[in-house]
This record gives C-alpha cells, sequence and structure tokens, in this order.
C-alpha cells in the first residue's frame, strides 16, 4: 500500500475501513456511495481485508445486518446515501437505542423527487435525532481519518454509539485527491480489537435477551444513558483526535475547525466540503480589509454549544450557511447554532443563508458575496432584518416566502 | 448496581408474574388413571408441567388452565374444574 | 430416532409464568424447537406475539440469546449474526430466526428473499398463526381464503399465499411444513435442518385460539384435524425435491382426506361460512394437493 496516493474520497474510506480491520460489511449500492462497496469488495476478494462481506437486498437490510453483526461481537461498516439512508432510518434509530458500535459512510446525496444525485445534507442531517454521533468530513484525508477514528470513538466504553462519518457527493467521493495512507502497524496501535462483549453479546454461554418490551416506567432512563454518553463523546472526541495527531501527525482538535478564526469580526459557520470553498472567500475577504473566519462544525452530533459560544460570541456577525433546509422553518445549522448563541452575554447579529441544494455549487465566491450581502443589511438597517435568505435561486415562484 | 446501559433482560421463570392466577378452570391428575405416558407434559404450552420420577406433575403457580392436557390425554386422567372447585 | 425419553431429558428452553395466551401455539413450538436443537442456539424475534410472550424487561421467559428485532429485518439480521459467527469461528452456533406470519410473508418478505438467494446459513422458521395476532387479528397474505380478521370482517377474499411452495422453487437446500400435532415430525425435520449449511426454512401451523375463536385446550386437535383434512400438508424439500411426511404421504387421494368442513367448523372466524364457501374451499384445497402431485412426480421424492 502506498504511502501517499491520490484517491477519490470514496476510495479513501474504503481504505479506513480496511485498516480498521473490520469483521463484517454489508451494504447495498447507491450513487454515489458504490464506488466505496465495489472497493472493499476488490480488498475481501483479494484477501487484503479479511472481512464477510454480505451483499444484501436493501439498505434496511444492510444496517439490520450490521446490528445483527454487531450483536454477535463483531466490527462493522456500510455505506449509503439519501435514498437509501431514508430506507433504512428505522434501523439508524435501533442500532444506536442498541448501542452498538457500527461506523456508517454517508455520501451526502439529495432527497428525491426529483431524482438527484449530486451534494446536500439533508439526508445526513435527517439523521441527527437518531442518537448517532454525526461527523462532516471536508477533505478526502479527513473522511479516511474520521473513519479510523470513527471505530475508537463508537467502540469507547464511555460512548458506545455508532458513527457516521459524512461525505459530500463527487465533490469528494468521485474527486481524487492526495491522501496520507497509514500504515496498518500503526493503525492497530491506535485501534486495539473490539471489545466483543460491550454493549452486550449474544452467547449461549450467557444468554440474555435484548429488546423486550419495557414500558413507560423503564424508557426514559434507556434514552438518558444516551444522552449521557453523547456528553461523554465530546471528551472522546477531543481525546481521539488528539491522539490521531500523536500517532500519524495529523491533529483533529475535536468538534470544530476554527479557520482564520480568533481575531475576526465575522464568521462563516458552515460544515462538509463547501467549508474549503469558505476558507478561500475569507482569503480573498481578508486581502481586501474585511476581517472575516470560518467556524467548520467538524461534528453535528454531539453539537458543539460550547464552542460555538466560545468562539462566536463576541464576534458582530455570524452569517451560517445551511446546505440543506428544514422545510416550515429555517436552515438545520441556522437553528441550531442560534440555539446555542441564545445564551450570549452580547448577541452577534445572526444571517442565516441556504445554498446549494440538490448540489447547486457554492462557490468561494459565492460566499463571498453571502458575506458582503449580510454586511451591507447591517450597515443599512443597523442590524439583520431578514434572519435567512435562499442563495443562488434562478427564480423565485410568486407568493413564496 | 445500575441498569445496562441498554435494554436487556435475563432468563426468568415467571416473567409475567404467577400466571397461575389466569385459571378459570383448573387441570387436575388423576393418578389411577394416569400410566405416565408423558402426552401432557409433550404438549403443554407452558412447560408447566413436570415430570418427576416418571410421575408427571402440574406446576400451579403457573399452569394457565388451557386444558390442552386434558383434551389430548388418551386415557381422560386429566379432569378439569372449576378454580376453587376442587378437592385436594 | 427421537424419543420421547429423549425429549423428556432434554433441558426445556421456556420458562413457565411467560406473556403467552392459555393454549399458545408459539410457546409450544418454541419447547420443540428447544427439545430438537438444544440450547446452543440464538434466536432473533421480529415484533411479534413472542416478542411479547417473552415477558417484559428485565425478565426473559427464554433460556437462549434473543435478539429482538424490527419487523422487516429478521432474516438480514440473522445473516448479520451468523456471518460475524462465521467470521469469529463460532460456526456451531444455530442461528434461528422464530418469526410470525406477518415477519415472514409480508413485511419480512424482501430480506428472507434475500437471504434464502445468498443462502446464508441460517434457519428461518415461521410460526404461521395466519393472521397479525400481536396487533390484533388483523388479516396478512398468511390468512386462509374465507377467514373472519377485524380487517376482513365478510371473510378474506384473497387465497393464502404459498410462501414455503415459493421457496421450494427458489431452490434453497431445506423447506419444510410442521404441525404442533406430530411433534416428531417437526422435531426430526428441526434437527436435519440443523445439519445442512445453507439457508432452511420451516413454516410451522400455529393455531391460535383467541384470533381463530376456538377453546384453548382444542390447540392439537385443530392442528391435526388441519393435516388430516388437507389443509395442511406436511413435506420437506431439499433443493426442489418434494417429499410428503407424516400422515400427509397417505392423503394423496381426495377420499383418505377428510372433508374440509370438519375443521371449517371448529372455528369462529368462519362462522359466517356458506355451504357455497365450504366447496370453493374444499376445490381449493384439492387443487393445492393436485398441483402438489406435479411435483412430486418430477422428484425424487415418494
Amino acid at each position: 500500500m502506498p504511502k501517499v496516493a491520490v484517491i477519490t474520497g470514496n476510495h479513501a474510506v474504503a481504505y479506513g475501513v480496511k485498516l480498521s480491520r473490520v469483521d463484517v460489511i454489508a451494504a447495498y449500492p447507491i450513487t454515489p456511495q458504490t464506488t466505496i462497496v465495489e472497493k472493499l469488495d476488490e480488498f475481501v476478494e483479494s484477501g487484503e481485508l479479511e472481512a464477510e462481506m454480505i451483499h444484501v437486498e436493501s439498505e434496511h437490510s444492510a444496517l439490520a445486518a450490521c446490528v445483527g453483526a454487531a450483536s454477535a461481537g463483531a466490527r462493522t461498516f456500510t455505506a449509503t446515501s439519501s435514498q437509501g439512508l431514508l430506507y433504512m432510518h428505522e434501523m439508524v434509530w435501533w442500532a444506536a437505542a442498541a448501542r452498538l458500535p457500527i461506523v456508517m459512510a454517508i455520501v451526502t446525496r439529495a432527497i428525491a423527487p426529483p431524482w438527484n444525485i449530486w451534494s446536500d445534507h439533508n439526508d445526513i442531517l435527517d439523521q441527527r435525532d437518531t442518537g448517532w454521533i454525526i461527523s462532516m468530513a471536508e477533505t478526502n484525508q479527513e473522511a479516511l481519518d474520521l473513519v479510523i477514528q470513527a471505530f475508537r470513538i463508537a467502540e469507547d466504553e464511555r460512548v458506545l454509539l455508532p458513527v457516521m462519518v459524512g461525505l459530500e457527493s463527487f465533490i469528494m467521493s468521485h474527486t481524487a485527491a492526495p491522501v496520507g495512507i497509514p500504515d496498518q502497524e500503526s493503525v492497530d496501535m491506535f485501534l486495539p480489537p473490539r471489545n466483543p462483549n460491550k454493549p452486550f453479546i449474544l452467547d449461549p454461554e450467557k444468554p440474555i435477551s435484548h429488546g423486550n418490551i419495557c414500558g413507560p416506567d423503564c424508557y426514559m432512563e434507556f434514552k438518558y444513558y444516551m444522552h449521557e454518553a453523547m456528553a461523554n463523546a465530546r471528551k472522546v472526541i477531543y481525546e481521539v483526535g488528539r491522539e490521531f495527531g500523536k500517532i500519524f501527525g495529523r491533529t483533529y482538535e475535536g468538534l470544530i475547525e476554527k479557520y482564520r478564526l480568533n481575531d475576526a469580526k465575522a464568521a462563516i459557520v458552515t460544515t462538509g466540503s463547501i467549508a474549503s470553498d469558505a476558507k478561500e472567500a475569507v482569503d480573498s475577504l481578508r486581502s481586501k480589509g474585511f476581517d472575516v473566519g470560518v467556524l467548520r462544525l467538524r461534528y453535528i452530533r454531539p453539537f458543539p454549544y460550547e464552542e460555538i459560544r466560545e468562539e462566536l460570541c463576541s464576534k458582530k456577525i455570524v452569517i451560517i450557511v445551511d446546505r440543506n433546509i428544514s422545510l416550515g422553518s429555517h436552515g438545520i445549522l441556522f437553528t441550531e447554532v442560534r440555539n446555542a448563541l441564545y445564551d450570549c452575554p452580547g448577541k452577534p447579529e445572526i444571517k442565516g443563508f441556504i445554498a446549494g441544494l440538490g448540489g447547486r455549487d457554492i462557490a468561494y465566491f459565492d460566499f463571498e458575496k453571502m458575506v458582503m450581502k449580510a454586511f451591507s443589511e447591517a450597515e443599512e438597517y443597523g442590524k439583520i432584518i431578514l434572519p435567512q435568505e435562499w442563495f443562488g435561486l434562478k427564480h423565485t415562484a410568486k407568493g413564496a416566502g | 448496581m445500575g441498569d445496562p446501559i441498554t435494554v436487556i433482560s435475563k432468563p426468568t421463570i415467571g416473567a409475567s408474574g404467577r400466571t397461575g392466577f389466569w385459571r378459570t378452570f383448573k387441570p387436575v391428575i388423576n393418578y389411577e388413571k394416569c400410566t405416565n405416558c408423558l402426552i401432557c407434559w409433550l404438549y403443554c404450552p407452558e412447560n408447566s408441567i413436570e415430570v418427576s420420577q416418571g410421575t408427571v406433575v402440574i406446576n400451579y403457580d403457573y399452569c394457565k388452565g388451557c386444558g390442552v392436557c386434558v383434551n389430548e390425554c388418551p386415557f381422560k386422567a386429566v379432569d378439569f374444574v372449576l378454580e376453587g372447585e376442587q378437592n385436594a | 430416532m427421537v424419543t420421547l425419553k429423549e425429549l423428556v431429558d432434554k433441558e426445556e428452553i421456556v420458562y413457565p409464568g411467560n406473556a403467552a395466551c392459555q393454549g399458545c401455539p408459539a410457546t409450544l413450538g418454541l419447547r420443540f424447537l428447544g427439545k430438537a436443537l438444544g440450547k446452543n442456539i440464538v434466536l432473533v424475534i421480529p415484533a411479534s406475539c413472542s416478542s411479547i410472550i417473552q415477558g417484559p424487561y428485565p425478565y426473559s421467559a427464554l433460556k437462549v440469546p434473543v435478539l429482538n428485532i424490527a419487523f422487516a429485518a429478521s432474516a438480514a439480521t440473522a445473516s448479520g449474526i451468523w456471518r460475524a459467527f462465521k467470521k469469529k469461528g463460532r460456526r456451531n452456533v444455530q442461528v434461528i430466526v422464530w418469526a410470525g406470519d406477518g415477519g415472514t410473508f409480508d413485511i419480512g418478505l424482501q430480506a428472507l428473499s434475500g437471504a434464502a438467494e445468498r443462502n446464508e446459513n441460517i434457519l428461518y422458521i415461521c410460526y404461521d398463526n395466519e393472521a397479525y395476532m400481536n396487533t390484533g387479528i388483523q388479516r396478512s397474505s398468511a390468512t386462509p381464503p374465507g377467514a373472519w380478521t377485524t380487517t376482513t370482517v365478510t371473510g378474506k377474499k384473497e387465497y393464502k399465499k404459498d410462501l414455503a411452495l415459493m421457496l421450494v422453487t427458489q431452490g434453497v437446500p431445506y423447506v419444510a411444513t410442521a404441525s404442533l400435532a406430530y411433534p416428531f415430525d417437526f422435531i426430526e425435520k428441526l434437527r436435519k435442518a440443523s445439519r445442512i449449511e445453507g439457508f432452511k426454512f420451516i413454516h410451522l401451523h400455529a393455531p391460535c385460539p383467541p384470533g381463530w375463536g376456538f377453546p384453548p385446550e382444542k390447540l392439537i386437535e385443530i392442528s391435526r384435524l388441519a393435516v388430516l383434512t388437507g389443509m395442511w400438508i406436511l413435506y420437506e424439500a431439499e433443493y426442489g425435491r418434494l417429499k410428503l411426511t407424516g400422515p400427509s404421504r397417505h392423503l394423496l387421494s381426495k377420499s383418505r382426506r377428510k372433508p374440509v368442513v370438519e375443521y371449517l367448523k371448529m372455528q369462529k372466524r368462519f362462522r359466517h361460512l356458506k355451504p357455497e364457501d365450504y366447496e370453493r374451499i374444499q376445490n381449493y384445497v384439492d387443487y393445492m394437493w393436485d398441483r402438489l402431485k406435479g411435483l412430486l412426480e418430477g422428484s425424487d421424492g415418494s
């Protein structure tokens, strides 16, 4: 295996899975995830990865098979997008409440109808209530690194929650970039074998039953334990990211990433690979005298409330770019970030943009435009009067709000 | 020791309590007719008939009074009496 | 050869005092399963009566490991467990699905067909009480024609999906039908299946006292009558080669079969049927047997 290879995000994920010595993979193809599964199949059939590969007949069965395998003590992985993710939604809830440390790659893709295979974030964000830890990669490198970290985080006994690794459709999944591929020995040092007994194991020697009926008198506590695990995950994510840095030379400092943020007066908040474009926009704006920075959400769950408050309460303007929309409400990140900033002693102005749905491109100059729009509105009215705007629409239907 | 973190249950007798309370009618073995053929034991849906040294004994803590043993006994050796009316 | 003595000495896997109704076929079926295969098994139980029969957290009425799972997912979940055991070198633990007709014929059919096609090494047992009993007696595709359910109050118009036969023609290693009235036949089939590596399916007839409307004590009597009238056919098929078993071996000739009306009259769910309905059902049963003859002739079986 080469040390640095120019590979797509999907292949990077496949290498991450291989290095993590996964036992059982169950997956169903969907564009743009397919090349993850195809690469893994190559690894398995060539013997490079000793794993059981289950070519299930649907995504619901893919995650069901992972739940079964994980309950029998295996380290498991699956991947999907959009329609497939929605199809397995019931099992997404199941895996989390069963506390199984499954890792799943989500190649974020718009939801039909109409059919659209390009990127937006509604599919992965639609899972935000389920109890999964949700991470979003910005680069192919981070995608690979996140897969390995994901198993560590998921299997940590303080956590025991499944983890999603998101990467954007085509921009990352099918675009090749240089990626440092860690060596197996280092990964083995970082990621020991899974303790098959946690949270439970199916073993005739010690029979237990999982998932019995449990009424109003006992359900809530189980949800609370998941809530506690999410709280623990914040700490574990930092620990794991730092240790990863020690072994592999690339440190991931927790739930957010800051770019030229400390002395900035305004911040762009976003997630995924479009953050790269936001960073380019920041460089351009800075050269024109505007002190802007980027706060990238590396994790959507657990949601980085404290980090956001710490970094953004003192900013004058916060510009949140959502590549998603919660219809009937606002962009999802907008809602959650604004919620986090409610407790700020002095309130920053907050402007949200809905952009890039269905894979519509958001280039660095689009970010620049959004920032300038926010600035000019704030200047003209003394504050932001339109908290949420749709950016880049070709036309608006009459009567649309 | 707290709850397990997810819903794990352990094998337990009487998981739904003393289901003997469900009975309206009660099967009573007439040991004079009983030949220990074990058909009642075989067909008991509740596993509440025990075989003790070749003899069948009904476990009344859990027997729900379904009557399958009464119906299947080839020798009509099991009486089905109203609960509370049976003599020892 | 199965003997009563051997069965008596074998440990039970069902604890009494569970949540099953009086005269429940599911608990009896599980008892036979335990007697056949012992405790070195893992059960996958989708949403069904058996999910509740186990009793509430933190108690389980079953002495073997159970993974309760979502309604549609059992065959896929079982596939995952088997593959994990295979990877970990625990190939001697039997992975068994214990599902109702709802989770098998309808919502679970996709996963079942997928697991069958992949020839996953699992034993899938469908205990068929011919309706969605756990949710209060709604029709399923396994509900027989004419039967009352809460969603077919004037009697089901459609016929019963013949899932076992579908799997026979899919050519999986082993398909069998079974009846609680013929426990030794059931136990032998379970044991035979457990010795095969690959996908196995056993379809167990499970008469439900509250759902079908008969007194619980008649559980075995009705199971027996289903076989003797020919409404439930006992057979096994290895790679599509079908062979009758038990009393069904002698029922190819219509005159040897009891008239179906004897079976139908014992159940309240058929109470509203008229003579023309009995005839329709009798004709359908005769047709099922005729169809079977065609399958038998082309096979190595008797």
